[in-house]
């Protein structure tokens, strides 16, 4: 190690704020806090030892070696511990990279396709149409990927925006069953809605908040094979509002139920009826719901169904991330 | 006399695709591949718009905004910015720095675009 790279693990702040940890996470700053503490009880089994014992200066010896392997040894961890953090640093901004660099040629792609399929350069064939179709549709869910991604990438490195406000839970809820409707009519899914009246609003991010219902509605959709029911209901609890959405869907197997909300996680179950998804979306929608100051979380039985469970503050509260400028 | 657009992109499919739609819709189509041959050509040809990308070679997007604004020949012109960046910091420097309208590519269809243009152009 140079003397360069001593004086960087010096500064703490500095290393801490590059991991985006907190200070408690941080394994510089646990460094100092452990250092602090042998350093300490060094000094005190000292001046313990030159009062009491009559080789004192063999006792400070003993103590001092001590304290210097100690120390040796938390700093060799910490480096460990420090080289962990760095990859996962590397890989979050990998993903950012990875994904803006996909957007350039996915909007050369989707644009082109567009004009082919505009009827701007000729007119085109039925058959030709269907495979433009087939294109322009896998440019989308491509699309999604990627902005999942870059949602990831963002939450991970703290630099979501949230714009927070005050809104009525109960009416976007109603406005994005609306917008479900025809698709869950399709499925033969019947969505109910009830809420207890009256109702306050919420403090949180609208948008957000939106893609996080619009999300779960999709996923209850979505796994819910053949006929089935779809019940969703606003309650209040406390100083915050409770959604709950339930599904007679395919729920989720006992053994996958505490990996749900991980990222890329998807569970077997769920690959066995629907191969398309990232498992980012759960992922997305437990990292937005906290950041609102809420939480989230399920009941489920495999083969009965599923019930995901939200709360957003009707105050705004200390635990809201708040970046609005 | 058709109306003149400078399309400031350095990709050139996008240059492509997009220049084709609005020479079709009647309209001039001048070219920049970077930041420093779009604000020349903003000062020399005098377009009626300009559709700029954001992160562009030789000088930065937001530069070529801003110098364009302190530019008594080229301020008036209506810029719609067509980027990929979409941090709600980029937009409010962007429309800060007097752009008319900003529009992420990846989240607009061609024709949505181009009726942003014609309603910048007031056709």
């Amino acid at each position: 190690m140079s003397f360069k790279e001593i004086i960087d693990q010096l500064n703490i702040i500095g290393q801490c704020r590059r991991y985006n940890l907190p200070l408690r996470h941080c394994p510089q700053f646990l460094f100092l806090v452990m250092g602090t503490v042998i350093g300490v009880t060094a000094i005190i089994s000292y001046s313990l030892g030159t009062r009491y014992v009559v080789d004192p200066s063999l006792v400070a010896l003993i103590v001092l070696l001590m304290t210097i392997f100690l120390l040796s040894v938390s700093f060799v961890i910490i480096r460990s511990l420090e080289r962990i953090a760095e990859a996962n640093r590397l890989k979050s901004e990998f993903i950012s990279v990875v994904s803006h660099q996909l957007r350039s040629p996915l909007s050369n792609l989707k644009w082109s396709t567009e004009l082919i399929t505009s009827g701007r350069l000729g007119e085109i064939e039925k058959k030709q149409a269907e495979y433009l179709k087939i294109i322009k549709e896998n440019i989308g869910r491509m699309g999604e990927l990627v902005s999942d991604l870059l949602m990831v990438s963002r939450i991970e490195q703290g630099r979501l925006p949230l714009e927070i406000s005050e809104f009525s839970l109960k009416e976007m809820t109603e406005q994005i069953i609306n917008k479900f409707k025809a698709y869950a009519e399709a499925s033969n899914i019947e969505i109910t809605f009830n809420t207890e009246e009256p109702l306050s609003n919420v403090v949180a991010d609208p948008s957000q908040t939106k893609s996080v219902i619009e999300n779960l509605l999709d996923n209850a959709i979505r796994y819910i094979k053949g006929k089935g029911k779809i019940e969703i209901s606003i309650r209040k609890r406390g100083d915050f509002l409770l959604f709950s959405i339930k599904d007679t869907g395919v729920g989720i197997p006992q053994k996958d139920q505490k990996h749900i909300f991980q990222k890329f996680f998807r569970s077997a179950n769920v690959m066995k009826h629907q191969t398309q998804g990232s498992g980012l979306g759960l992922y997305i929608v437990k990292s937005i719901v906290e950041m609102c100051g809420g939480k989230i979380w399920f009941n489920s039985r495999e083969g009965e169904g599923t019930t995901f469970l939200f709360t957003l503050p009707i105050k705004k509260n200390r635990k809201t991330v708040d970046n609005t400028r | 006399m058709p109306k003149k657009i400078l399309f400031v992109e350095d990709e050139s499919a996008l240059q492509k695709t997009f220049g084709e739609v609005l020479m079709q819709e009647g309209y001039q189509v001048i070219s920049a591949m970077d930041g420093e041959e779009g604000l020349r050509l903003a000062q020399t040809e005098e377009p009626d718009l300009i559709l700029l990308d954001l992160v562009l070679p030789k000088l930065h997007g937001f530069e070529v905004l801003k110098k364009l604004k302190e530019d008594s020949s080229t301020e008036d012109i209506p810029v719609i910015v067509l980027t990929n960046l979409e941090s709600t910091g980029d937009v409010e420097k962007a429309v800060e720095l007097g752009a008319t309208t900003y529009l992420v590519k990846a989240n607009y269809d061609l024709e949505d675009v181009l009726k942003k243009v014609k309603d910048a152009l007031g056709d």
